[in-house]
Parts: structure tokens; C-alpha cells; sequence
């Protein structure tokens, strides 16, 4: 069956107010795509410019505030506004209704709601440019409540911004509860939404928490409330506790889509079944529960009691356990598998490789006696920008060069993709790697100026990051032209089992002619003939 | 009529019944653990300053904060009971109901206001001491969701006038009367809290 | 008006468990007050979530949404107060 651009099914209808408007999911997942998106790259013109900074000792290029304003802005941006909502309102929207078999959300109307949220809360947070926040993205007080920079206006876009990360989970609970379609259990249930189910939970009982931090916070600007002020009897490490108890889970909303996405993509490229399907599934579960109970283990030179710190410490190694049990399954469907290597099986496999080494590099900060020696130095910053860099972006871009032909009805240039590839992984390597031993030297993060021994080093990462920059822009040039001018793609480009393979490329506007009836797993390959 | 819930929800009507249920119990849960900070802060700061939450506690009428109690737990009584009306399909009583509710909750607020004011007047404010931020944080927070509250029910009370709820389908009163029991259920701990321990 | 009665009776239980608590507060049991008046508030809570909030009726999925968070806000109080107990 030849692809052809004809029928451009849920984007067919024009016009401002059909997306504005809209009660499509998959219109709003692309919306949300593309405003996470440029926050990606805006929140990375941004590390760019920090990277320039530490290109010399001195503060060379910019005041020591405007450096403060500079990590403080990329950190935030990147945070709340790109990479908790980046796949689980990107994805997530598009894609649950269609792999559970549904023809939409539980709640659409809510779903407008969230998304319009959304958008005000960055418009908030945009605003808020006017006086640039110096905290670092963390906003610890006391600095925080003393601070001349908006701080209230920040909080309160963030607190928008969480709104709606709160109504998207509550959607997306409510939807793999009861829109699937009939037969689909929850054992043939895709990994994806095993791994989306996991991070909605964890939206819906971390993010309040970071909410009411945030209310405190501005209360404590506008009316004088003492709560996290020692001059008023309050606890500085209180906003460190309501803070962590929300930013720790929330790596692993970042990270359990990604996770999910790896475990759709892996199969399909290797034409297997999937490996410990229970064990992964469970195992997004068991992550997203340890989760919450670790969030001392930020705290740990903080003046936290000791008891505290060995009691977080020792809970903190038990999330590795069911990580681990993620990457030996991924690794075992490969084992004896037919691999492919297209753009996303090679980001999928960058995936794990990155992943791993962030992995790996956090123990080294879970253990109480070299977390004081690495805490805050760029020892943490490079493994963080692997987990989440290396680990849920990559998932990321696997799973836009795994979608595109599904959303865009085109395919992307292969050549392209690999060329911009290649570039990443060399340029975020030694961007990042290098920081591990900088960090382990003894440099601290968030510092403009530094000793001259660690010149050689940060020339290293700088360069590394515009070899990053070139890629991620070759990449995103390949998206752009290719929604306009790719070839057509056909339903189903990849093989895959799983349910929105069986629509066409777009997707018409209802999803499915017919719900199906679902009466097999969706990784059934190897069979006879497949 | 509803084309939005028609489209998601073709089979059966009790699948979005049972799906706005679980979407209304997972917001409490938000709100749990919104209200939930401001717990933990009480906690924390109680056992910290024990003799500074005897002084503050003692500054607080117990008597008024018992009314008020009463009057959330008859708004509670009102909605139940309009709840109750509706599933026999009876609109009237659910109307008068959800108005009973509604000025339940705007005496609460009065009673609240005349509160806060006397104690602003005093020059008790927010940022006197760490108690009074917490009575000014806890009450106010929860004197938003009683608006909030207030506001839906209102809406509820439109819409019935509207002929838009029957005993077959009554969901979005249910969904309303469970957060607004909800909000009484903070108060609950609220008072003894605020008012009671010290 | 049968229907009605249940909830009747539960608001009575309510209001009468209200009074208690106002007027235990009175007299002096030294930290048994703070015992008295989370028990009876946490009796008054349930009464209100069984009865008015149907939860009686529900399914074990509805009970699990009511009761997991409870457990998460335990967690992040006795977390915190690990630190803030023993500095």
C-alpha cells in the first residue's frame, strides 16, 4: 500500500481555533511537544552561555550575579518546563489513548484545562526574566525569601506549571484504569503505560508538596511568615525537606517514560519479546514507591541529623535494585535477537549506555562518606546531566524518531539523524564525562570563577558542549524539514505490535474505526514469518 | 447530551460514573497532600515550641471555632442530603440542598472573617510568631477551598435549575459533594489542632 | 425519608463528638489532650468518609486512591522528623 499525503487525518482541520480549542489528545500532545521543545532549546542557549563563562578563570563575560541568573534560569527552565512535562504531556497525551486501545482521555475538557495552565504558568515563569532569579533552581532559603529577584512571580508560575502536571496525571490514572480497550488487562498492557501509570502516580502525590513549598515560600516574601527563617524561629532545612520530598520522585518522572519508551523501542529493533515483561513492569512501580522515601540523600551536608542521613543513605541504594532489574531485562530481549539499527534503536541504546554510567555515578553520592567529598561539585552535575541528559532526553529523541512517521504521517532522513547522532554522543561525552573528574578535583558547581588548575578542563567541556550544540541543532533541522517535506510514511514503518500501529500515519481524529479487541500481548514477535 | 462523555464513554454510562469517582479521589489526594505540608510544618514546630502554641492556642476563642465546626458539619448534613434527594430524582430538594450548603459555607467564612479581624485588629498577624503564621497559613488556605467549594456547589445549584440532573444521572453533584465533604474534613482536624491542643 | 435517616444519624454522632472534644479541651490531662483530640477527630473523620463520602460502598481500587496517600503523608512526616527529632 503506497503512503500518501492525502489524508492528513487529526491534523486535517485549520486554523488558530482548532487547536486552541481543541478536545483532541493527540493535538494537545502535539502542543505541548512543541513548547517543551523550545523550552529545550531555549533552557540550552542558556548552559551554552554558562559554558562560555567557564571558558576563563575570572568572571570574564559576565558579572558573578548575572552567572548566578544565567544557572539559575537553566536549571528551571529546563526543569519544569521542558523535562518533567516534556514525555508525559508530549507522549504521554498522544500516545496512552491510542496504545490502551481508547479514543481519548477520561477527561478531555480537563486536559484543555491543563495544557491552557501550562501555558500560563511559562508565561509566569518568562515574566518573571524581568528580575532573574539567583538562587540556583533549588530556591533554598533563607537566600530565597531575602532575594531582590522575582521570586514570587517564579513561584507562582511554577506552581501553574504543577497544576497542570497534577490534572495530566490525575487523566492519565483514570484513563489506564478504565478506557482500556476489551481484553487488554493490565498484563497486555504495553511497558510504556506501566511506565506512564508509575510517573502519574508520583505527579499526583509529589507535586502538591512542591506546591504548598512554593506558596510558603511567596507567604513568607509578602507576609513575613517565619517558617524556614532561623530569625524567626523557622527551619531553613524545613524548605529543604517539603522541597526534596517533591524534586527527588520527580527525577523519576523524568526518567520512567523514557524508561517506558526503551521498552517499546527495544523489541521492535530486535523483532523479540520483550524480556521479564512482569519484572519491568513491576519494577516502574517499585521505583516510583522507593522514590519517596529517599529525599534526605540531598541533604546529607546539610546539618540533617545523623540518624536521618544513615536511614536516607541506606534507602537510597534500594532504588538501584529495581533500575537494575530494568537494564538486565533490556539486555536479555537483545540477547539472540535480530537488531536493526535504525535512528531509534541507536538512541535507545545510547539510552542505557548513558543511563548506566549515570546510574553507576550515583551511588557514589548515595554513600555518606564520599557524598562529603562530592556534594556539590560537578561531580553531581555530570551525573545528573547523564541521567537526564544521557538518559531521559535520548529516550526523548528515541521516541520522537520512533513517533515522527506516526504523528507527522512523514518519515525522517536516516542519514541526517545518524549524522546528528554521532555528534551528540561525541560532544555530550566530553562535555560531561570531563566534569565527573572535575568535580572528583575538588570543583564546585555554581561557581563563575575558579582556580586556574581547572582551566584546562572547563576549555574541555565548553568545547564539547558546542560539538552537543551542532548536533541537536542538525537533529532539530531534521524534524523541521521533514514535517513539511518528508517522504510519506505508512502505518506502520517499524513492525510494530503495539496498538497505534494498526491506524494510518497521521492517526485519524477518533483514533480507531473500531475500538479493538485486544487478545494477546503486544510483543509477539519472533513468531513464524515475523 | 453530553457529546464529549458520549465519545469516551460509549458502552456504559456507570464506566464514566465510576471513572469521575476515581478522578475526584485522586484530587483529594493532591489536596492531602497540599494540606499536608502545613501538617508537617504544625508537627515539627509543635514539638519545637510547645509553650509558644499553648500561649497562641490560648489566644483563640474555642467557642467560636466549635461553632464553626457545627456549621461545616451541617453544610456536610445539606449536600448529603441533596445527594440523597437527587438519586430519587428529586430536584427541588436538591436545590434547596445545595443553597443550604452554600450558605452553611458563607457563614463559615463570616464567622472566619470576624475572626482574623479581631486578631488583626489586635496586631496578631501572620508574621507575629511562628503559631499565627500557621493559624493565618491552615485556616486561609482552607478558608480558599471553602470558596472554591462554595463556587461548584453554586454552579450544581445552575445547573439542576437547568433540569440537567435526574436520578439516572446526577454525577458532577456527587463529585462536588464529595470534595466539599472533604473540605470539612480538614476543618475537622483544623479545630482541635488551632484550638483544642495546647 | 429513609434515605435521609443514615445521614441523620451520623450528623447527630457528629455533632455530639464535636461537643466532646470541645469541652475535654477544658480540662487538663497533660498530653492525654492531644491524644483525646486526634482520636475523637480522627473518629469524626471516618464517619464523614464512610457515610457522607459513600466510601462504605466503594470498591477496594476507590479505598486504595482514600488510603495511599495517608501513607505517603506518614512518610514525610516521620522522615522529616528523623532529621528535626535528633539534631
Amino acid at each position: 500500500m503506497t503512503a500518501s499525503l492525502n489524508d492528513r487525518g487529526y491534523l486535517t482541520e485549520k486554523g488558530f481555533r482548532s487547536w486552541a480549542y481543541t478536545l483532541d489528545h493527540k493535538r494537545i500532545g502535539v502542543m505541548y511537544m512543541f513548547t517543551t521543545l523550545v523550552f529545550f532549546l531555549v533552557g540550552g542557549v542558556f548552559g551554552l552561555l554558562i559554558r562560555l563563562e567557564l571558558l576563563k578563570p575570572g568572571a570574564w563575560l559576565f558579572t558573578p550575579q548575572v552567572y548566578n541568573e544565567l544557572f539559575t534560569m537553566h536549571g528551571s527552565m529546563m526543569i519544569f518546563l521542558f523535562i518533567i512535562p516534556g514525555i508525559p504531556s508530549g507522549f504521554g497525551n498522544f500516545f496512552i489513548p491510542m496504545l490502551v486501545g481508547a479514543r481519548d482521555v477520561a477527561f478531555p475538557r480537563l486536559n484543555l484545562i491543563s495544557f491552557w495552565l501550562f501555558i500560563a504558568g511559562t508565561l509566569v515563569v518568562l515574566g518573571s526574566l524581568v528580575s532573574p532569579m539567583d538562587t540556583g533552581w533549588t530556591f533554598y532559603t533563607p537566600y530565597s525569601a531575602r532575594t531582590g529577584a522575582a521570586v514570587t512571580t517564579l513561584s507562582f508560575g511554577i506552581f501553574l506549571v504543577g497544576m497542570s502536571s497534577i490534572l495530566t496525571g490525575l487523566n492519565f490514572i483514570v484513563t489506564i484504569h478504565k478506557l482500556r480497550a476489551p481484553g487488554m488487562t493490565w498484563h497486555r498492557m504495553p511497558l510504556f503505560i506501566w511506565g506512564m501509570y508509575a510517573t502519574s502516580i508520583i505527579q499526583v502525590l509529589a507535586t502538591p508538596v512542591v506546591g504548598i513549598t512554593f506558596l510558603l515560600l511567596a507567604m513568607e516574601r509578602i507576609f513575613g511568615i517565619g517558617f524556614f527563617d532561623p530569625a524567626k524561629g523557622g527551619d531553613p532545612l524545613l524548605f529543604q525537606h517539603f522541597f526534596w520530598f517533591y524534586s527527588h520522585p520527580v527525577v523519576y518522572v523524568m526518567i520512567l517514560p523514557a524508561m517506558g519508551i526503551i521498552s517499546e523501542v527495544i523489541p521492535v529493533f530486535t523483532r523479540k519479546p520483550i524480556f521479564g515483561y512482569r519484572a519491568i513492569a513491576y519494577s516502574s512501580l517499585a521505583i516510583a514507591f522507593a522514590g519517596f522515601l529517599v529525599w534526605g540523600h540531598h541533604m546529607f551536608v546539610s546539618g540533617m541529623s545523623n540518624i536521618a542521613a544513615i536511614i536516607f543513605s541506606f534507602l537510597t541504594f534500594s532504588v538501584a535494585i529495581p533500575t537494575g532489574i530494568k537494564v538486565f531485562n533490556w539486555i536479555s530481549t537483545m540477547y539472540k535477537g535480530s537488531i536493526t539499527f535504525e535512528p531509534p534503536m541507536m538512541y535507545a541504546l545510547t539510552f542505557i549506555f548513558l543511563f548506566i554510567v549515570g546510574g553507576l555515578t550515583g551511588p557514589f553520592l548515595g554513600a555518606l562518606a564520599t557524598d562529603e567529598h562530592l556534594h556539590d561539585t560537578y561531580f553531581v552535575v555530570a551525573h545528573f546531566h547523564y541521567t537526564m541528559m544521557g538518559g531521559t532526553v535520548m529516550g526523548l529523541f528515541a521516541g520522537i524518531h520512533y513517533w515522527f512517521p506516526k504523528m507527522t504521517g512523514r518519515m525522517l532522513v536516516e542519514r541526517t539523524a545518524r549524522v546528528a547522532w554521532l555528534l551528540m554522543f561525541i560532544g555530550f561525552n566530553i562535555t560531561f564525562f570531563n566534569m565527573f573528574i572535575l568535580g572528583f578535583r575538588g570543583m564546585p558547581r555554581r561557581y563563575a570563577t575558579y582556580p586556574a588548575q581547572f582551566q584546562g578542563q572547563h576549555i574541555i567541556s565548553t568545547v564539547g558542549s558546542w560539538i552537543l550544540a551542532v548536533g541537536i541543532v542538525i537533529m532539530f533541522y531534521n524534524f523541521v524539514r521533514c514535517m513539511y517535506k518528508g517522504e510519506p510514511a505508512p502505518p506502520n514503518p517499524w513492525g510494530g505490535k503495539t496498538l497505534e500501529w494498526t491506524t494510518a500515519s497521521p492517526p485519524p481524529t477518533e483514533n480507531f474505526e473500531e475500538i479493538p479487541v485486544v487478545t494477546d500481548w503486544p510483543y509477539s514477535y519472533g513468531k513464524k514469518g515475523e | 447530551m453530553d457529546t464529549v462523555r458520549e465519545k469516551i464513554f460509549p458502552e456504559d454510562p456507570l464506566v464514566a460514573y465510576q471513572s469521575a469517582k476515581l478522578g475526584i479521589w485522586a484530587f483529594l489526594a493532591t489536596e492531602v497532600l497540599l494540606f499536608g505540608g502545613l501538617f508537617v510544618t504544625y508537627t515539627v514546630f509543635r514539638i519545637k515550641y510547645p509553650a509558644m502554641f499553648h500561649d497562641g492556642h490560648m489566644k483563640l476563642d474555642r467557642t467560636v471555632g466549635a461553632i464553626n465546626t457545627v456549621v461545616l458539619i451541617c453544610s456536610s448534613l445539606s449536600v448529603a442530603l441533596g445527594i440523597a434527594a437527587i438519586r430519587q430524582g428529586k430536584v427541588r430538594v436538591l436545590r434547596t440542598c445545595l443553597l443550604l450548603t452554600v450558605a452553611c459555607g458563607a457563614t463559615f467564612l463570616c464567622v472566619k472573617y470576624f475572626e482574623w479581624s479581631k486578631h488583626l485588629a489586635e496586631g496578631i498577624g501572620p508574621g507575629t510568631d511562628i503559631f499565627f503564621s500557621l493559624y493565618y497559613m491552615m485556616t486561609g488556605l482552607h478558608g480558599l477551598h471553602v470558596i472554591g467549594g462554595m463556587a461548584a456547589l453554586s454552579t450544581m445549584y445552575v445547573l439542576a435549575g437547568r433540569g440537567r440532573f435526574s436520578a439516572e444521572y446526577h454525577t458532577p453533584v456527587e463529585i462536588t459533594g464529595i470534595y466539599w465533604h472533604f473540605v470539612d474534613l480538614v476543618w475537622i482536624y483544623l479545630f482541635p489542632m488551632l484550638y483544642l491542643i495546647g | 425519608m429513609t434515605a435521609y435517616k443514615p445521614y441523620i444519624i451520623v450528623w447527630a454522632a457528629l455533632l455530639i463528638l464535636t461537643v466532646v472534644t470541645w469541652q475535654v479541651s477544658y480540662i487538663d490531662l497533660g498530653v492525654y489532650n492531644v491524644v483525646a483530640a486526634l482520636v475523637i477527630a480522627s473518629v469524626k473523620a471516618s464517619l464523614v468518609a464512610l457515610f457522607f463520602m459513600h466510601l462504605r460502598k466503594e470498591n477496594a481500587l476507590v479505598w486504595a486512591f482514600a488510603l495511599f496517600p495517608l501513607g505517603m503523608l506518614a512518610i514525610i512526616i516521620f522522615g522529616t522528623l528523623a532529621d528535626t527529632l535528633f539534631r
